[in-house]
């Protein structure tokens, strides 16, 4: 096990390193600097603003001086806000998204696990089919296009919820249950597949042959054994999430991460790309590797069998 | 029942003539790999109704644009931003040509000999023709991206698995470090870099998309490759490549065409993606993401130019997905009843 985390570790440092490297050469690659829009500048006006950006040095030595800062924490400064530091400009950001994303993961994933055991322990009948519907929907239909026909018929037409903005918990519910649907019909998928797996096994048979309630063992024996595999969606749950919040925030005008990035795009603020882009490559990364050290953890099958590979 | 009893006599029953040559003998008739699947595809109504949907759209992105009248480029102000109306539908009140407010913009614009099937853009462009042309678009780079994905994904899996050793250490620990980096940044990055068109969207989606393929098919090979046919056509003399093509791949078929059934609506979402955020097609061309992009700026007043490529990409999507959950239900031997 320890062997197998450091080994991770190791691969997760090399990929966030190959991902920096990858985001400063490609940005340097991109014509333009951040004063080729800006009005007419004396020479040495240009000078002293490059320098105060540290885009005088030569791109190597930017590029060492870069990858310093970031393991120092510091992402450099935004082009498009004077004098402010990225990081500072994540920090700020972070909360909506978090608070949003945290949302869905709960109410997604108790409303999907739900709807997977309802499937499986009505297998084959009208209950598992509405559910496999529900599932096929949330998985296809883009968030952004269900964010846009929830803004448009709850809260323009019905006027139930707020439309935008970002003032209260009210205003987080339409932007949660449009990132949920892609939870729910992930997890209801999961869920239904892990449950029919467990209810064939034989200690199922066994634990209704000693006369065992079906509610128990639905819910003590089953449940809690399909679960267990549920941990491992997280990591790619996560990146959906990510994507989904790009749009979904903009959609709601959010004052999230996700919609700093899109405005970032938007406005070329290269350092601001830059670390964002760093911020959710690590975010992603050390969530895929807690969830597979967890995994291992939780379920005594794989730590018995030498450790997933 | 009795007069069938009295036909039923004695000398009926006589012992039966054992062939013991025959005993060797398939009753059933037998089946390729395709036939057996269509025959529990067949069974599935979900994914028969993908199927047809997807037969549907395709014609439609095809031939949609010349079955409306008007063009989907041309533009004309005096023309901008109807709804919808449809010559017999209009009669029952729904799609004929009002707006939000219940005034028929038709007459209003002085256009009433003419029906815009799903209205127009704020440039006066047919929203039908736009609409099947974004499809087209989207579905174009969706299966090249698809495709692209495929043929990078066998080869680098085949070749890492069958090869084995030394290559396989160093292709899959470049796989490693590919696949810790996520998707959407990739993608994101390769398009500032690019600039927007359809040829860096298709880039931007394979670069990292064959990743999946790869070592799915990589599994497959190594489960496969050390099977006795393979020995025995080895030993036969058949040169790697024939083994690699003869052998292995169609063996590992089912699931490479399971897993490019679910590659097409994941790049169909990530080219809307990126349209929604600004990053996608400039126009004039249109692609679904772009037109519910344009819509959805509008969206309030105009809502038809959100709904009806809404609507669109959902069915796209819907159809690719159940036609790829029943293709795997029909292929994979595990998920057989």
């Amino acid at each position: 096990m320890k062997g197998y985390i450091t080994k991770r570790v190791f691969y997760m440092i090399i990929t966030l390193l190959l991902i920096a490297s990858a985001t400063f050469f490609l940005i340097k690659v991109m014509p333009g600097n951040p004063l080729s829009n800006a009005a007419k500048l004396t020479a040495e006006q240009e000078a002293i603003i490059l320098e105060n950006y540290g885009l005088d040095k030569p791109v190597p030595v930017q590029y060492l001086l870069y990858m310093g800062n970031v393991l120092t924490g510091d992402l450099g400064l935004s082009f498009q806000y004077d004098g402010r530091d990225v990081t500072s400009l994540i920090l700020n950001r972070i909360g909506p998204s978090a608070q949003l994303g945290i949302q869905a993961i709960l109410f997604g994933s108790v409303i999907g696990i739900l709807l997977g055991i309802l499937s499986a322990i009505r297998y084959n009948t009208i209950w598992d089919y509405g559910s496999t519907f529900i599932a096929v929907i949330g998985i296809s239909i883009p968030s952004f296009v269900f964010a846009a026909l929830l803004q448009y018929y709850v809260g323009v037409k019905l006027q139930w919820l707020p439309v935008a903005f970002w003032e209260g918990f009210e205003y987080s519910i339409l932007p949660t249950l449009a990132l949920a649907v892609g939870v729910i019909a992930v997890c209801a998928r999961f869920m239904r597949t892990e449950m029919l797996e467990v209810l064939g096994q034989e200690y199922i048979t066994t634990a209704r042959a000693k006369g065992v309630s079906g509610f128990s063992v639905i819910f003590k024996h089953a449940v809690r054994n399909s679960m267990i595999p549920l941990i491992t969606i997280l990591g790619p749950l996560t990146a959906a999430l990510m994507t989904g919040t790009l749009v979904i925030e903009k959609i709601f005008a959010v004052p999230g991460l996700g919609e700093q990035f899109v405005l970032s795009i938007t406005t070329n603020d290269y350092p601001v790309i830059m670390g964002t882009t760093l911020f959710f490559s690590f975010f992603l990364i050390l969530t895929i590797l807690i969830v597979d050290i967890l995994y291992g953890v939780i379920d005594p099958r794989i730590r018995l069998s030498g450790g997933k590979e | 029942m009795s007069k069938r009893e009295e036909h039923v006599t004695e000398e009926l029953f006589q012992p039966a003539h054992i062939d013991s040559g025959k005993s060797e003998e398939i009753a059933a008739p037998s089946l390729s790999f395709g036939q057996d699947a269509w025959r529990s595809m067949r069974k599935n109504k979900a994914a028969i109704f993908g199927i047809i949907v997807l037969i549907a759209l395709t014609f439609l992105a095809i031939f949609g644009p010349m079955i409306g009248k008007y063009d989907f480029a041309s533009q004309d102000l005096s023309r901008a931003n109807l709804p919808p109306r449809v010559p017999v539908l209009e009669d029952f009140g729904i799609m004929d040509g009002t707006d939000e407010m219940g005034n028929n913009v038709y007459e209003f614009k002085g256009v009433k000999d003419q029906y815009f099937w799903l209205g127009t853009d704020g440039l006066g462009r047919d929203m039908w023709s736009r609409i099947w042309q974004g499809t087209r678009i989207s579905l174009f780079i969706a299966l090249l991206a698809a495709a692209i994905d495929l043929l990078i994904g066998v080869v680098y899996g085949g070749i890492s698995a069958y090869y084995g050793g030394r290559v396989d250490n160093v292709m899959q620990r470049i796989v490693e470090i590919l696949i810790g980096i996520p998707n959407l940044v990739l993608v994101i990055l390769m398009i500032l870099v690019l600039d927007a068109g359809i040829t860096s969207i298709i880039i931007a989606l394979t670069i990292t998309g064959w990743i999946g393929m790869s070592r799915i098919v990589r599994g497959q090979m190594l489960k496969l490759k050390n099977q006795e046919f393979v020995l025995a056509s080895r030993t036969l003399g058949a040169t790697d490549n024939k083994i690699i093509t003869q052998h292995l791949i169609p063996n590992v078929l089912s699931v490479i065409i399971i897993n490019t059934m679910f590659t097409i609506p994941t790049a169909i979402f990530f080219e809307a993606f990126l349209s929604f955020i600004g990053l996608g097609l400039q126009p004039p061309i249109a692609s679904l993401g772009t037109l519910i992009e344009d819509g959805y700026r509008n969206m309030q007043i105009f809502p038809h130019l959100m709904i009806y490529p809404s609507i669109i990409i959902s069915l796209i999507m819907i159809a690719f997905n159940i036609v790829a959950d029943g293709l795997r239900d029909a292929l994979d031997p595990k998920m057989r009843d």
